[in-house]
């Protein structure tokens, strides 16, 4: 193998988030967890919300998704959502405070965002 | 006449700080556009992402999806409209109207209903101006529209469409619709803008990003879970990122289209400027020639007077 390393594009709507070389890639998907190291074969995939983690040498790069994409071919993986941030970027007070009120807003959509992002900030 | 001198100055005083605005404004939209080129730049990664994507399932399966069925009765379309949330932009939001108001009536012609969609103030003032019905408006972002805008705006079409298929979605039947066109600016450079209609569903071309290199052949994707489901999830997220691209051409048009409305502005006040200045000029010299003449009549016939008595 020529490369022994992943090119990995993490990309909301309005930005790219984080790219970069990575050994190891690990995403939710609707299917279960999946990880992705190098050679894997073409694949499109749809995450569903919750924490990615790219593994890049001794260091780990957490990320939070919504629900979005990750598509794999010739050791280039591209994850897709629409919303999504590094969780060194995220407060947890400010999770938090999301989470009580999609709670109390009793949207589904929203308590799952912000319960992912929790998992990721404790992740990290 | 030292009257009209008076106003003159007036005019000329008010003139210039019409200048000092137009001038501001001028330079705002200037700095504005290059964020706005930024934003659609930092969009690019995502639509360039997506489209590729897209292009991937849609050449090695051959789903068929609602989104991407032509009707074969079409009897409703939307449209949606892109315009400005404030004026001072020359001709850039009736362009857009005008052009909206003809492909209105190309849709009427061809027996479809027309249900309007506005995105900005200017096209609501429109229609309310003229008593006119549209299903729903969004504004407020016009200048610097987020994703968050264009996915409200996306999600509310794509359940029109779908709807027969997505029968959870709460829509009155009676707004489902079997087309959506978009009506807006595209940004084709500083200077010049140009008012244009995309269709959008039933989606067709894939036009506007970068279509991937010739050399470049798609790989023979594995799907999951299937090539239906993955394509489901897809194709809501490819008309958002659309919408979002035509909200970013039309923000971008909408600055440049200020800048240069501004600056014709400030041109045209500096004219006027110049033209007072010489109109007050001229009327204070007629002034003081008028008085020079008067007190030299006046000295002569008062001489000739002294003089005849002597």
């Amino acid at each position: 193998m020529a490369d022994t390393s992943l090119q990995v594009e993490l990309v909301a709507a309005d930005r790219v988030v984080w790219s970069g070389q990575a050994d190891e890639v690990v995403a939710r998907t609707v299917e279960g967890d999946l990880g992705v190291l190098v050679g894997h074969a073409p694949l499109l995939s749809v995450l569903v919300p919750g924490v990615v983690k790219i593994k890049a040498g001794a260091e780990t790069v957490v990320a939070v998704v919504e629900d979005g994409f990750l598509s794999v071919a010739d050791d280039r993986v591209s994850i897709l959502s629409e919303d999504t941030s590094l969780v060194s970027e995220l407060d947890r007070d400010q999770v938090q405070a999301e989470l009580e009120h999609a709670r109390s807003a009793d949207d589904t959509d929203a308590v799952l965002r912000a319960e992912a992002k929790l998992r990721g900030i404790e992740l990290a | 006449m030292a009257a009209s001198v008076r106003e003159l100055r007036a005019k000329i005083r008010s003139t210039q700080a019409t200048k000092k605005i137009t001038r501001a404004m001028e330079l705002i939209a200037a700095s504005r556009i290059i964020k706005a080129q930024q934003h659609a730049a930092a969009a690019a990664p995502y639509a360039r992402e997506l489209t590729r994507a897209v292009s991937a399932v849609a050449t090695f399966s051959n789903v068929d999806h609602p989104l991407t069925t032509e009707k074969e009765n079409p009897t409703r379309a939307a449209v949606l409209v892109i315009t400005s949330d404030r004026g001072l932009a020359g001709s850039y939001s009736s362009s857009v109207l005008k052009e909206a108001e003809r492909l209105t009536e190309k849709l009427r012609a061809e027996g479809k209903e027309v249900d309007f969609y506005l995105s900005g103030r200017k096209a609501v003032t429109y229609f309310t101006f003229r008593q006119r019905e549209f299903v729903q408006s969004w504004t407020g972002y016009s200048d610097k529209p987020e994703f968050a805008n264009a996915r409200e705006i996306g999600d509310t079409l794509t359940s029109l469409f779908a709807q027969d298929e997505s029968s959870d979605e709460a829509i009155d039947p009676a707004r489902a619709v079997d087309e959506l066109h978009i009506v807006f600016t595209r940004f084709r450079s500083m200077l010049t803008q140009e008012p244009d209609v995309i269709r959008l569903l039933p989606l067709e071309v894939v036009e506007g990003t970068e279509t991937p290199d010739e050399s470049e052949l798609l790989p023979l994707y594995e799907f999951e879970p299937s090539a239906h489901e993955v394509l489901d999830a897809l194709l809501p997220k490819y008309v958002n990122s659309r919408i979002y691209y035509c909200q970013l051409q039309a923000a971008a048009s909408e600055l440049a289209a200020r800048q240069k409305a501004m600056k014709s502005a400030t041109d045209n006040a500096q004219d006027l400027i110049e033209k007072y200045t010489r109109i007050a000029n001229q009327a204070r010299q007629a002034g003081i020639t008028q008085e020079i003449s008067e007190i030299v009549g006046g000295a002569n016939a008062l001489a000739d007077a002294t003089a005849g008595q002597e």
